[in-house]
Order: structure tokens, then sequence, then C-alpha cells
């Protein structure tokens, strides 16, 4: 592979700079300004790739995103899977390797970084073509803010890779002065190397910069390697071209076949050639100019097979000039050739029958059906499309909200039109987003075209009939070239009866490739009417739906990656909880010390270690996490007696209760404690999980029902650090720090609470307690929570005071009964479910949830309550979730089940294992044997009352 | 991602609202002479119209207040906003 295609001279590559890359295990090289593709082209290598499913060789058919077959796997510097070589742009010491179909995601850590950043502006053109710089120079001038996105490397668009001429000079130098007068534009940014791959709801606009992917491992490390902007337009003008459509023959798939305006592309845009024997199989005008600007540059082209009855007048003429044999009324049929074409086969095509074939020996095929805009963008944001017959394609319908469409994206070809629609899509712009079009002049100042030859009609040809159906080797004409799906697929589905190009899309996988069909959807369009005997613009295409291009999950995640996926809260105790070696449980985003091994415990040794503590001595645990509500105004008492199921306004300032909140339906959805700070103020707690909910819930009935309750809330929670004191020695560690409070039991009675300095700080201490025993909950701002913890830590230390986790505190609460709101409670049980009758207040004439109380459901005397189980093999931990059963053998199902293990552990206290459980009509059943079916044995339990520990409340007071 | 105009905060993204479900459907006061149907009419039942519909937002990730507006269901746009308290608007 020493021959060189690269042509001597012309181009938008720097030929100074010489890039070493690697390709298949090739050592080549090529320039800044080539593509992988292009780079490949000019070393003469045309297959790349293999096909999926067939293992067909595949090569380079387009120049840009749409290319369907050129997939590649780069492996230095970072493995990427499944890009295609016309998108890669070369850099040195690329290495990269051709894909049979799919890639290998990398096995080790992506280091780039990637961002996300935000825009707003009042015109986003997309694409930097003629349309789309004059789009963006309009508004510009108008004075609007205005984002300019663009795919390539460089702004030109289409004119990169044409010869075309503008005021008389080549027209890449008006590219060039747009460029350089919308950069001078204080509020205009021009952003190349990105892709708008979405177009949403309200002018919202993602787009993907590429940064550093063209520089290798050159790539600063300080620089996000991609990022996506997040755009926000007062008006989007699309201008995104188009792409060539080839025609289906059999045989279409052999490398060197290639859409004619791609090979322009590389003679014009990377001055390559693209093969030194070339034939145009056409019908439409634009591939004559890949004819006479491929011969012009020293290729030989064998023939132009026009599928038209007469070739356009202009072209013939330039073709004779250049002794270019042009071929009317004739397609190619098929072609030869194992790593690339050979020959392609030619045949006279009149009224669908194939006359006989000659054969053209060439390396390199042309091939265009015409093109299509590219109306992705606009139809991602429902833009209505409409099939123009005279195009053979979908182009856009009558214009929506807050976009316009420009250039060859609306079906007009010609570059004086396509600069003039620029214009006018920019004036649509300035008028939709609310901005004067004053400073504009009445006539527009677009430069000056070339007289452009006359255009003869393109003939809409979907695809060549196969001239050879019985050779046994299967359809060969390919639709979709990356999932190998031929005409005959598309046949197969229309023929098992399916109707919608939606259908046959999921059918034959056509169109669900990494190019998403840019080249194949239309044309499967056409063939299934075709087929169907239908309007092609009844039938429509399949949705358009972002990305347009691929994009990389890391870059769609950003920052938002590891320790920064999601905010972790800590409490103000945390370091001190680290350095003791608690192990921590992820709570909401809360991180809560679970328990704390001491020399080689695992969980079970810990955790009864800790109740033990708590239950004869002293413990201590940080609760910190709790939901903490400020409720403030005269109306206060009032707003809780209608939340709460209980009454709340005869709580005496310096007491607390315990509350249960129901939603509309008589469930509990919280808990908490509720104390009265003074008349018009009350402190509630919610449950760790629940805090903004309960929040919001708050929020929701004073704001909306009952707007004349003078009555302010506040989130409190990180404000407040909160330590439980639990055991019957608590009492004496809290008068240890809490010199000036009388601990006594008479002074400070349980459920109430006291201002007092603990360890010299000002605290609030409540006597309250989630475990039966004596206990407290020492409040203290959370800036001096590592202070007075350490001071209670200290004062405990005689009494052998012991820190415990959340797995603790559940086993002690479950000894007594007290539910886990989200555990024992899953939204469809009720306080008298729980046995908590006695937290629903008789007294008061409302409160939410009340009415549903008494609906019939809600009376059910076999409705679900929360029982004790005790294993009768008091070993045996049931696994919470486990099913509950009243046969002792496990007959054909369905078996009935009575309910579920809610909570299960073993027990210091009692000696045994235990479990809470909601089980049906589960108070009657007190006593019974029922059982929980394992994995292999059936567990007998006995039921209980849900308090399985100091039933009568003696340990309270200590 | 829609644009959402508070009627507090002017026009904010749709990621910074929570929605509350059909506005004007007023907490029934003396609930206890309802009957069980016309409370679980109540609790459990919504309209659901194809076309505009009044319905309850809230700034959660701003102001973090109520307010109603008028959405078609069948396009999503939202074709009025107002504030709690103020009357549901005409909307054509």
């Amino acid at each position: 592979m020493t021959s060189s295609f690269r042509l001597p001279t012309g181009g938008r590559v720097d030929r100074s700079t010489e890039l070493a890359f690697t390709f298949n295990g090739e050592a080549l090289t090529g320039h800044r300004g080539d593509t992988l593709a292009s780079a490949l082209l000019a070393n003469g290598v045309h297959q790349v790739a293999t096909s999926v499913r067939l293992g067909r060789p595949r090569g380079i058919v387009a120049a840009g995103a749409e290319d369907p077959s050129a997939l590649v796997q780069v492996e230095e510097p970072f493995p990427e899977p499944m890009l295609t070589a016309t998108t890669v742009e070369l850099h040195d010491g690329l290495v990269a390797r051709g894909l049979p179909g799919q890639g290998r995601l990398a096995d080790e850590p992506d280091p780039a970084r990637y961002d996300a950043v935000h825009a707003h502006c009042d015109v986003l053109v997309v694409g930097a073509g003629p349309a789309g710089l004059t789009a963006a120079l309009t508004a510009a001038r108008a004075g609007a803010r205005v984002v300019l996105v663009d795919e390539q490397r460089e702004a030109g668009g289409s004119l990169l890779g044409a010869p075309e001429r503008l005021d008389g000079a080549p027209a890449l130098d008006w590219v060039a002065a747009a460029v350089d007068e919308l950069t001078a534009h204080r509020d205009v940014r021009v952003l190349q190397r990105t892709t708008a791959f979405g177009h949403y709801d309200d002018g919202f606009v993602l787009a993907l910069e590429k940064r550093t992917d063209h520089l290798g491992a050159q790539a600063p490390a300080n620089r996000a390697r991609q990022r996506v902007w997040r755009i926000r337009a007062g008006h989007v003008v699309v201008a995104t071209g188009a792409h060539e459509r080839p025609i289906v023959f059999a045989g279409n798939d052999r490398p060197g076949i290639m859409l004619a305006g791609a090979a322009r592309t590389y003679l014009n845009r990377y001055a390559v050639l693209p093969g030194s024997e070339v034939v145009v199989f056409t019908s439409d005008d634009a591939a004559y100019a890949a004819a006479v600007e491929i011969a012009d540059a020293g290729g030989h082209v064998a023939a132009v097979i026009e599928a038209r009855a007469k070739a356009p007048a202009h072209w013939a003429e330039e073709c004779a000039r250049r002794g270019i044999e042009v071929r009317t009324g004739h397609v190619v049929t098929g072609t030869s050739g194992t790593d690339r074409v050979t020959r392609a086969h030619v045949a006279m095509l009149a009224d669908g029958v194939v006359g006989p074939r000659t054969g053209i020996a060439c390396d390199t095929l042309l091939v265009s059906g015409g093109w299509n805009p590219t109306v992705h963008l606009y139809s991602q944001a429902r833009g209505r499309l409409r099939y123009d017959a005279a195009l053979g394609a979908f182009v856009p319908g009558e214009e929506i909200d807050r976009a316009s469409v420009a250039g060859s994206a609306t079906g007009e070809f010609t570059l004086a039109g396509a600069l003039r629609s620029g214009h006018d899509a920019a004036r649509r712009a300035l008028a939709s987003a609310g901005l004067s079009t004053e400073g504009l002049p009445a006539e527009p100042e677009l430069p000056v075209t070339d007289p452009e030859p006359p255009a003869q009609p393109t003939r809409v040809l979907w695809s060549v009939p196969d001239p050879d159906p019985d050779a046994g080797h299967g359809d060969q004409r390919f639709v979709d070239l990356q999932r190998d799906a031929t005409v005959g697929d598309i046949l197969r589905a229309t023929g098992a009866g399916m109707r919608s190009v939606e259908h046959v899309k999921r059918y034959t996988t056509i169109g669900t490739a990494h190019d998403q069909g840019k080249t194949s959807g239309v044309i499967a369009s056409g063939i299934v009417a075709e087929a169907l005997g239908v309007d092609v613009g009844e039938l429509g295409t399949t949705t358009f739906r972002p990305p347009y291009t691929p994009v990389a999950f890391a870059a769609l995640a950003g920052r938002d990656r590891g320790v920064l996926h999601d905010p972790v809260r800590v409490t103000a105790v945390h370091d001190w909880h680290v350095m003791h070696g608690a192990e921590f449980e992820n709570v909401g985003q809360w991180k809560r010390p679970w328990y704390y091994p001491q020399d080689g415990e695992d969980l079970e040794t810990a955790v009864l270690r800790e109740c033990a503590a708590a239950r004869e001595s002293v413990a201590m645990m940080d609760g910190s996490t709790l939901g903490k509500i400020d409720v403030q105004g005269p109306d206060a008492a009032e707003l809780l007696d209608r939340l709460y199921t209980n009454l709340m306004s005869s709580l005496k300032v310096g007491s607390v209760r315990y509350g249960v909140m129901c939603g509309l339906d008589g469930m509990v959805i919280d808990d908490g404690t509720v104390i009265r700070v003074a008349d018009d103020r009350f402190l509630v707690t919610t449950t760790t999980g629940n805090a903004a909910k309960i929040l919001d819930w708050m929020e929701e009935w004073v704001q909306t029902e009952w707007p004349e309750l003078r009555v302010h809330l506040a989130s409190v929670t990180e404000q407040w650090a909160t330590i439980p004191l639990v055991g019957p020695r608590s009492r004496d560690v809290l008068a240890a720090v809490a010199p000036d409070l009388d601990v006594s039991n008479d002074a400070f009675p349980f459920m109430t609470w006291r201002d007092t300095g603990v360890a010299g700080v000002p605290a609030r201490v409540c006597r309250i307690s989630f475990s039966g025993e004596l206990a407290y909950e020492v409040n203290v701002p959370a800036w001096d929570a590592l202070a007075v913890w350490e001071a209670i830590f200290a004062a405990g230390r005689q009494w052998g005071i012991t820190p415990y986790g959340t797995e603790t505190m559940h086993v002690l609460r479950a000894e007594k009964g007290y539910p886990i709101i989200g555990q024992e409670t899953d939204g469809t049980v009720t306080p008298q479910d729980l046995g908590m009758a006695w937290v629903v207040s008789k007294k008061k004439d409302d409160f939410v949830g009340k009415r549903s109380f008494s609906r019939p459901e809600n009376l059910r005397p076999d409705r679900k309550q929360l029982v004790g189980l005790l294993p009768v093999d008091g070993d045996v931990l049931l696994p919470e979730g486990g099913q509950v059963v009243e046969v002792d053998a496990l007959s054909q199902p369905p078996v009935p089940m009575l309910g579920h293990v809610t909570s299960s552990y073993r027990s210091a206290a009692l000696g045994r294992t235990f479990a809470l459980a909601l089980v049906r009509s589960g108070r009657e059943r007190v006593g019974q044997t029922l059982y929980v079916p394992l994995e292999d044995e059936l567990v007998p339990v006995t039921v209980t009352d849900s308090v399985l520990f100091d039933k009568e409340g003696s340990r309270r007071d200590g | 991602m829609q644009l959402i105009a508070c009627p507090h905060c002017g026009p904010r993204e749709e990621t910074e609202f929570h929605y509350g479900g059909q506005a004007h459907v007023a907490y029934p006061a003396g609930n206890a002479t309802l009957s069980d149907e016309e409370w679980g009419q109540f609790v459990f039942f919504r309209d659901n119209p194809k076309g505009p519909f009044a319905e309850r937002w809230v700034h959660s990730a701003g102001c973090r207040r109520w307010f109603n507006a008028v959405r078609d269901t069948a396009t999503h746009q939202i074709l009025a906003v107002y504030r709690q308290g103020e009357p549901k608007p005409v909307v054509a």
C-alpha cells in the first residue's frame, strides 16, 4: 500500500505536518486536516471493516456522519469502539482498526474529563455552510445574541467539498470573512467540532463539542475532552444540509463504491483522488461534477451511467469535452470484486426490465440517487415532513414555533438559493425571538454566485432490480450496509403483512445502527411503498429521534461520575465515626453509622454488644439525620392539628408528643416527635428519608388548601445535631455533662424537653425514647456537635458508654414493636393496622386521612396487621420480606399468602431471634403457629403481640 | 425540555418543577357527611381530558411556590399560568 492518491496541491490539509498513524497494524501517514477516512483513501486503503452478519468487506461510503459502513475501533490513545472513520480526525499516534460490526469497550477507566455548559441565545444556527453562515451573519448584524454550531473542524459546510465561487473569488474566502465577522461580534459564539444532536421543546438544543479528540495524546489533561452544550435559544435555524441518497443495486456494498458527493469532498477538501478507474452511476445532476472534477484532477472516468433517458445538456457537453462516455437510460445492476470493486455491471433499464449487461472495469464506483435534506433536528422538535416527489425526499413542511430551516435542509440545493434562504430564515428567527430587523438593509447583501446550469429533474430510483435473482447467493442489494439488510429483507417484511415503516424497521433492523439510517431510511420507505403500491408520502418515514449522531455516555454523564454522581451528606460527627471504625449505611444521601465493629467483630456480634450496652448501661448514637422542620406562626398549632392524626394544639410548651401523619387515603406516610417551643412555634421531626417529602407535603397544604393559615415552615435538619443517649445510666451521664439541669424524673419527666447547657454549649434536651429505655435526645447546633459528642462520650466512659449505629437502633425499637415508616409500612398501612389506634384523635372533627378510616376497605377485619413473630427455633433468623403462610406443607400453587416479614433480628435482650410482620387478621392470630417458607423448608413461627420486650414500660423512667 | 413560566419567577426549565395533578379540586369541608363513594371520588379520581387541563405545579427547585397552569395534554403546550387563588383563565 505504497501508492499515494494524494494530489500535490489543493485541499484543506496541511502538507507541512506529517501525522503517523496505524491502521489494522500497518503504519501509515497523513496530514493535519485529514479524517481517518481521507488519510486511508490517500494511502489507497478502501476496505475498512467487515460486515456484522455476513462478514463482507466494507469500505468508505460517505465523507461524514452519514457513513453506514466504515466502522473502526480506536485503540490509542484510549480504546473507543464504533466510531466512523469519516468522523475521526487524524492525529499523530492514532491507532485504529476496522471492526467486524461490533467493537470493544475499554476495560480501564476513562482518564479524560467531560463537562457540560449552558448557553442562552436569541438565535441558534446549526450548520456553518452557506445557509447557516448567512443566517448567523444576518442575525448578528441585527444585534442578536447568536450561537453557531458546526460539526466540522472548520466552517464552510458543502463549500469545503466543492470548488464553488462567490463574488468571483473562491467561496472559502467568503467563508473566512464571514467567520471573522462573526467572531468579532461580542454576542456571537462560533463552536466548531460541535454537533447539535438533540432538538427539544421551546428552543432547547443539546450539542456535543469535541475539544481534544483531534489532539490525541497531546490533549492537555486540564481540558475537558468533550462537553455537552445545553443551549436554550429564542429561535433555532436548522441549516444542516443534505445527505446524498444512494441507489441500491446488487453488490452495492463493495469497497470502492462511494457516494459521488463524498468523492467530491475527498477530492476538493482532502486533495485525495478516490480511485484511478472511475465509473459514475447517477439519476441526478450533481454527480456529473464529481466525474468532471476527477477527470480534471487526473483520474480516469470510464463512464457515467445515467439512469435518466437524457443527460443534462450542460454536463453532457462537459463530459464529451473530457472524453467521458455518458450512457443514458442505463443502470448498474451489479458489481464484481473481492476486497474492492473491480467491475460494474451495466445494463439498459426500461419499464422495470433490465436488458443484457456489459461490464466496465473500475476500482471506484460513484453513486448518486439525489439528495435527502437533513431534517433530523427539525423533525425531532415535532416539525412535520412533506414528501417532495420531484426530489424523492422528505422536506420540512410548515414551520414550527421557534425553529426555521434553511439551505439544502429545505430541499433547496442551489448555492444562491441556500444563501437567500439562510437570510430569510434569520429574518423569521429575529421576528420570532422578538428582535428588531431595523438595522438590516431592505435588500439582503448576499454574495454573488456563478450562474448555475439549468437543472434536469432527478429520477427517483430506490433500487435496481436484481438481474440474477436465482444465482443462489441471496439478495445482495444492501439497503442498510451496517445491518446487512437487503431489499429482499424488506420484501419479506411486507410479504409477512407489515404495512408500517416502523414495523419494517424493527423487523429488518434497517436504520437501527450507529448511523440511524441516514442513507438507508428514505430508500427503505420507498421500497416498502413500491412493494405495497402506496404513495411514499402517505407511508412516511420512521421517526427521527435524538441523538443525531452517537454520543458517549461519558459525555452525557459529564462530571456526574464517581463521588460527584450523587451528593453525599454526612453529619457533623462523621469524622469521629470514621476514626472509631464505624461501618456506614446509606440512608437516602446520608451516610449513617451502621455499627461500630471492634476487634474483628461481625455485624451480628457488634450489634448484640451494642444492644446489651443500651439495655444494661448506656449507649449513644448520632441521630442528626432526622428531618427537622421549624413550624412558626399564630396558626402553627392549627396546621399540625390538621396534618397529624392526633391532637397537637393541646401540647404544652416544654412538652413533646409523638405523632403520625397520614395521606388522604388514611395510610401512614410519616411519624416523629413534635415539641412545642412556644405558643406559636413547634419543632417537628420526620424520618431521615422523608425529611424533604414531609416539608413539601406540609407546604402543599399550607399553600394550596389553607392559605389563610398564618404559618411558615423551614427545614432545620442540617442546623441541629441530635444525639440520643440511651440506657439505665443515661441519666448519670446527662447529669455529668449538664450540671445546671435537674435530671430527676419529677423535674424532667418523660416526653418533656428542657433548654440547658451541655458541655458548655446551649442545648435542647428531650426526654424521649425509641428503645423503651430511659433515654434522652441532646440537640445542639451542628457547629458544636463534635465537642458535645466527645464530652458525652468522655463522661460516660466510667459506665462503658457504647456508640451504636442504625442496626442496633432498629433492633431496640423492634423489640418494643415501634414501626419504622417505610419498613413496617408501604403506603397501604393505616395507624390501626399498626396497632396504633391510640394515636388517632377522636376529639378532632377532621384531619388529613380521617374520613378514609371509615371506608369499608379500611374496616375489614382481615386487613394486614402488625404482629410479632417468634420462630419456634430461636436460632432461626427469618429473612425480611419472607412470606407468611398458614399451611405446614406447600400444596399446589396458589398458596394463600397471609403477609410478610417486615423486620427480623437477633435480640440480646430476648436471647433469641424475633421478627415483626404484617399478617392478615394478625391480632386475632396471636398464639397461632404460622409458617415462613424458606428455600427448602417451612419455618414454624408463633404469632405474638408486636411488643416483645418490657411490655409494661417499666424501664422508661430508669 | 420545556420552559415553564412560573408566575413568580418567569420562564424556567421544566426540571425545576413538580407536577401536582388536577387543579381546583378543593378539599371537601365537612367531609364526614360525604358518602363513601363521594369521598372515594375526591381521593382517588381525577379528570383525564385530551386538550386543555388546569393543573397544579410547584416550582420546587425555585421559589417553592405552588401555582396553576392550563396545559394542553395532547401537545404539552402550556396555555396559561396563574397564581394560587386566581381564577382559571379562559383559554381558547
